[in-house]
C-alpha cells in the first residue's frame, strides 16, 4: 500500500502511542521513541515492521512515540495511520491484512 | 438457542474504544459485561481509529469470561455497517443497537450481523443483539422490539436521550423515568428477554446510586448500565441474593416438591403462606445465586 500523504493516528496518553506515516525515500524508515525502549524496543519495532509488511507498505517514513502501548494498540495505530494516508475508512479487510 | 441469551448481566460497563488504556484490562473490576463503545463516547474524527482498537482488543485481549458487547453507531449514520463488520470479525459476543425505535431497526442490524458472520467465518447465530431504547417511540414499541429477533437478549433504557425526547430532564428522583421503566420491564418479561436500566451519572452521589439500583431491582430489572468501576460492587451486592433469601428459596422449592407429592397445595414456610405460584420465583433466586457464585447447592 502506498503512503499517499502524511497521516497520524493515536495519542500521547498512557497505554497509547502516536504513529505518523509520511511518503518515504524508497524504503521503510522507522523512528521510535519509547519510555520502555530498553526493555521492549525490539518487540515494538518487530510489531511495527510486521504490521507494515502485512499492509505491503515498502516506502514510508514512520515515526512512533510510544507511551506503554500493548502490541494490539501499536498494530491498531499503525493500520489506522496507513489507511488514513489513503483516505480509506470503509470496506476494510478485517481478518485479512488487518489481523 | 444460543446458551448466552440468559446469562448473568447485573452490571454492563461502558468503555470508550477511543481509549486503549480503558479497554485493555476492564476484567480486573469483574463486571458481568462490558459495552465497548463506538458511538457517543468516540469523537467524530476518531470513529475509524476506535474500530482498529476494537478489532485488535477483541482478537488479542483475554477478557476472562466477561461478555463483550459492542455499541455500534446509530442507524441514521453511515458508520454502523462497518462497525458491525469490524465487531463480528473481531469475535464480539453481542451488538448493542442505539436509538432503537422499531422492530425493523433490529431486523436491519440482524441482516448485517448475519452477513458478517458468513463473511468472517463466525458461527451463524453466535452474535447476540440488544436494543437501547432512547425515545418515546422506542419505549412505546418495546414489545415488538423485544420479539423482533431470535438473537435479541434484552433491551436497555437510555435515560439521557429519552428524557430529552420527553422534554424533561434527569431529576435524580427517577420520576421522569417511571413510565419507561415500567413499560420496558413488562414488555421484556412478556417477550422473555432481559431488561437493563440506564446509567447513573453522578459519581459523587453513591447513596443516590444505591437507591436507584435498589429501585430497579425491585421493579424486576436484570441489571444496570454503568460508567465507573466503583459502581460495580454496589450493583452486584444488590442483585445477588442474600443467604437468608437463598435458604428461604431452597425451603420453598423443597416444600413445594414434597407437599405436591402428598397432594397438599397450600402450606406455610417460616410463617409465610406458600403455594405453587412461589415456585418459579424461588427457582429464579437460586439460579441467580448460583450464577453469582454464592450458591453451590443442587436445586
Amino acid at each position: 500500500m502506498e503512503i499517499k500523504k502524511a497521516a497520524v493516528a493515536g495519542t500521547l496518553e498512557s497505554s497509547d502511542c502516536m504513529v505518523t506515516v509520511e511518503p518515504g525515500d524508497g524504503t521503510v524508515e522507522l523512528d521510535l521513541e519509547s519510555a520502555v525502549i530498553r526493555q521492549y524496543g525490539k518487540q515494538i519495532r518487530k510489531v511495527i515492521h510486521e504490521t507494515l509488511e502485512r499492509l505491503d507498505v515498502t516506502d514510508a517514513k514512520v515515526t512512533v512515540v510510544d507511551k506503554g502501548a500493548l502490541d494490539c494498540t501499536i498494530k491498531a495505530r499503525v493500520e489506522c495511520a496507513v489507511y488514513r494516508s489513503n483516505d480509506i475508512k470503509k470496506g476494510l479487510p478485517w481478518g485479512g491484512v488487518i489481523r | 438457542m444460543n446458551p448466552n441469551l440468559k446469562r448473568l448481566r447485573r452490571s454492563m460497563m461502558f468503555l470508550n474504544c477511543q481509549k486503549p488504556g480503558l479497554i485493555k484490562d476492564p476484567y480486573v473490576y469483574a463486571p458481568d459485561s462490558i459495552l465497548l463503545d463506538l458511538e457517543d463516547a468516540v469523537a467524530e474524527r476518531e470513529k475509524d481509529a476506535a474500530r482498529y482498537s476494537l478489532y485488535h482488543a477483541l482478537q488479542e485481549i483475554d477478557y476472562r469470561g466477561v461478555e463483550r458487547v459492542v455499541r455500534i453507531n446509530g442507524l441514521d449514520s453511515d458508520l454502523w455497517e462497518e462497525d458491525i463488520r469490524c465487531a463480528v470479525a473481531g469475535g464480539c459476543d453481542a451488538i448493542r443497537i442505539p436509538k432503537t425505535e422499531t422492530a425493523e431497526d433490529v431486523r436491519r442490524v440482524e441482516a448485517a450481523v448475519e452477513a458478517a458472520e458468513k463473511d468472517y467465518g463466525r458461527e451463524l447465530g453466535s452474535t447476540l443483539i440488544m436494543a437501547a431504547l432512547e425515545s418515546a417511540k422506542g419505549v412505546m414499541n418495546a414489545y415488538s422490539i423485544c420479539t423482533s429477533s431470535e438473537r435479541m437478549f434484552g433491551i436497555a433504557l437510555s435515560g439521557g436521550d429519552y428524557t430529552k425526547d420527553l422534554q424533561t430532564t434527569i431529576s435524580g428522583t427517577g420520576v421522569e423515568l417511571m413510565g419507561a421503566r415500567q413499560n420496558m420491564i413488562i414488555a421484556a418479561r412478556a417477550a422473555g428477554v432481559q431488561c437493563f436500566d440506564t446509567v447513573y451519572t453522578n459519581l459523587n452521589d453513591m447513596e443516590g446510586f444505591r437507591r436507584d439500583v435498589q429501585t430497579i431491582k425491585t421493579m424486576g430489572f436484570d441489571g444496570k448500565s454503568i460508567i465507573n468501576p466503583r459502581q460495580i460492587p454496589i450493583v452486584h451486592e444488590i442483585f445477588t441474593p442474600t443467604q437468608k433469601e437463598i435458604v428461604f428459596a431452597e425451603k420453598v422449592v423443597h416444600e413445594i416438591d414434597t407437599k405436591k407429592a402428598q397432594g397438599i397445595g397450600v402450606f406455610t414456610v417460616d410463617g409465610k403462606m406458600i403455594d405453587i405460584a412461589f415456585y418459579d420465583g424461588a427457582k429464579r433466586t437460586l439460579a441467580l445465586a448460583k450464577a453469582s457464585g454464592v450458591y453451590k447447592g443442587d436445586i
